[in-house]
């Protein structure tokens, strides 16, 4: 067996896909999460579907800003939980003591979080599309596609926030703290330029706006239109961003 | 196979795996590590005993190079501690098992082996290797038990294993044996001896429980932060007119004491 040196920089695929391997098998573990990770968007589509029985309009609009959303929360939480349990397991320590680059790490989460995120907006565009009459005049396609960005952003926020939390306790409370405030701002509630001068500025600077936002180009364009593609760029470049940011957070010498 | 390899370029590889001199550890504002100077010699067995809370720990983390604000110089494998060429050649245990609950014991290592030996055309290899450090800690039958469902001595020993693989020339193990029963014990020291015999592997191991001191070739004998004497078991007990180590640490202790509290008068 010869000492291969060890790269450190850069991608290595096979880690990064061993990595990636080993996090859906600790989940596929856990079928239960798996359940309800895939269930739950689902019965919150039925159950807003017929809320709004009286205003399909309304339906499109929520509905199609929902299926980015969903996407978004689940994986904040299920990643900032999962990289907060390799934290305090000392299963970071002990990979960051090993030839595994920490880019490979947070690509592998990615990975993972991100097929799973897949399976998750499949599910639920399908069911909103053809059970639900979700009506979408653009392609169900790119739904997907901003549904996935969307997943990679919350695997994204929750790692990073993950080096903040110093207990499940905490990391739970980040979910507040970092979706509802982007949740209220988003234009789900209230159109972003209804708001408070202050607020709408903000609501700019904030990714989830341009996920629903470019939930409902594909809503009620037919091709894609540049602000689609502005707002896919948009929150792509956040998740890769804060990516970069949550291997920033990953130390292989602690105190 | 793994004995016929030609030594790597670089530092030649006969002087002791790890030195270190002035080393210094901080941890806040507490120095844990003071001004410590050892060598660990090569293809032995250094036992690191020494009361709960003493730094033991700390020294080993320095040696892995996971442990942040070392001052002085520590040099492990001609490399100095913590660089990227020593993350292949060291295996590292924490005190707590350091592994995926919520896998199985094969899995877990196959994981880790995928770290350490990427790529497909290792699969071979790998799974050999897998195998091994599985029944070289006795848990074959286990294999595809989950780790959550062990008992705490039998998720030590899946976290040694991971260790195992990839046969390192240096095993830093933290407290491997505490709270195995006595059967155990003595089969792992039995596994220490052998892989330091016929690989040539250093082992620096820590332990509390002073009767394990007669197992190892050398002692680093550590008291807060310092390291009270350094020699093989026979020495520190000729030494001290000690009939056993542990009565050999007691006498060391008094004697700092004593020579401590001469300082303090003469000042």
């Amino acid at each position: 067996m010869t000492t291969a040196p060890a790269p450190t920089r850069g991608l290595n695929a096979s880690r990064t896909t061993a990595t990636a391997a080993r996090v859906l098998r600790q989940l596929r573990h856990d079928p239960r999460t798996i359940a309800l990770l895939l269930l739950i968007p689902c019965l919150m589509l039925v159950l807003l579907r017929y809320v709004f029985d009286g205003s399909p309009r309304t339906f499109d609009s929520i509905g199609a800003s929902l299926l980015g959303i969903f996407p978004l929360i689940t994986m904040f939480l299920v990643t900032s939980i999962a990289t907060l349990r390799e934290r305090t397991s000392g299963t970071l320590e002990r990979l960051l003591a090993m030839p595994l680059g920490k880019g490979d790490l947070i690509a592998g989460y990615a990975l993972a979080f991100g097929t799973l995120a897949i399976i998750q907006s499949a599910l639920a565009t399908g069911l909103a599309v053809w059970f639900l009459d979700l009506d979408v005049i653009g392609s169900p396609w790119l739904l997907l596609l901003v549904a996935l960005l969307d997943a990679l952003l919350g695997t994204a926020l929750g790692l990073f926030v993950s080096a903040f939390a110093a207990s499940e306790f905490q990391a739970v409370q980040f979910m507040p703290a970092v979706i509802f405030p982007q949740l209220l701002l988003c234009g789900l509630f209230a159109p972003r330029d209804t708001m408070h001068p202050a607020l709408e500025a903000l609501s700019d600077a904030l990714p989830m706006s341009y996920a629903v936002d470019g939930m409902n180009e594909v809503l009620t364009h037919t091709d894609l239109t540049a602000t689609f593609v502005r707002d896919v760029l948009i929150v792509g470049g956040c998740a890769l961003l804060v990516l970069v940011l949550g291997a920033a957070t990953l130390r292989r010498r602690t105190a | 196979m793994m004995n016929s390899v030609p030594e790597p370029p670089g530092p030649p590889d006969t002087g002791p795996a790890v030195t270190a001199h002035d080393l210094t550890v901080a941890r806040g504002p507490r120095t844990v590590l003071r001004s410590l100077d050892f060598t660990v010699p090569r293809g032995r067995i250094t036992g690191l005993l020494g009361p709960s809370g003493c730094g033991k720990s700390t020294l080993m983390r320095a040696v892995v190079g996971t442990q942040a604000k070392v001052t002085g110089t520590l040099d492990v494998l001609g490399h100095p501690a913590g660089h990227p060429a020593l993350r292949t050649r060291i295996g590292y245990v924490t005190q707590a098992p350091s592994v995926y609950d919520d896998l199985t014991v094969r899995q877990n290592l196959d994981y880790f082996a995928a770290i350490l030996d990427p790529g497909r055309a290792a699969a071979d290899r790998r799974h050999d290797n897998v195998t091994r450090a599985i029944a070289d800690v006795d848990l074959t039958t286990h294999a595809d038990a989950l780790a959550g469902n062990l008992s705490g001595g039998q998720r030590g020993r899946v976290s040694l294993a991971v260790a195992l693989l990839g046969t390192p020339e240096l095993l830093v193990l933290d407290e491997p044996t505490v709270g195995l029963d006595p059967v155990l014990r003595r089969d792992l020291w039995t596994l220490f001896h052998h892989i330091a015999d016929t690989r040539g592997a250093t082992l620096l191991i820590s332990s509390h429980v002073m009767d394990e001191a007669e197992r190892c070739h050398r002692l680093l004998l550590m008291r807060t932060g310092e390291i009270l004497a350094d020699g093989t078991p026979d020495s520190l007990r000729t030494r001290t007119g000690a009939d056993t180590v542990e009565a050999a640490f007691l006498h060391l202790v008094d004697q700092a004491a004593d020579a401590a509290r001469a300082k303090e008068t003469t000042r």
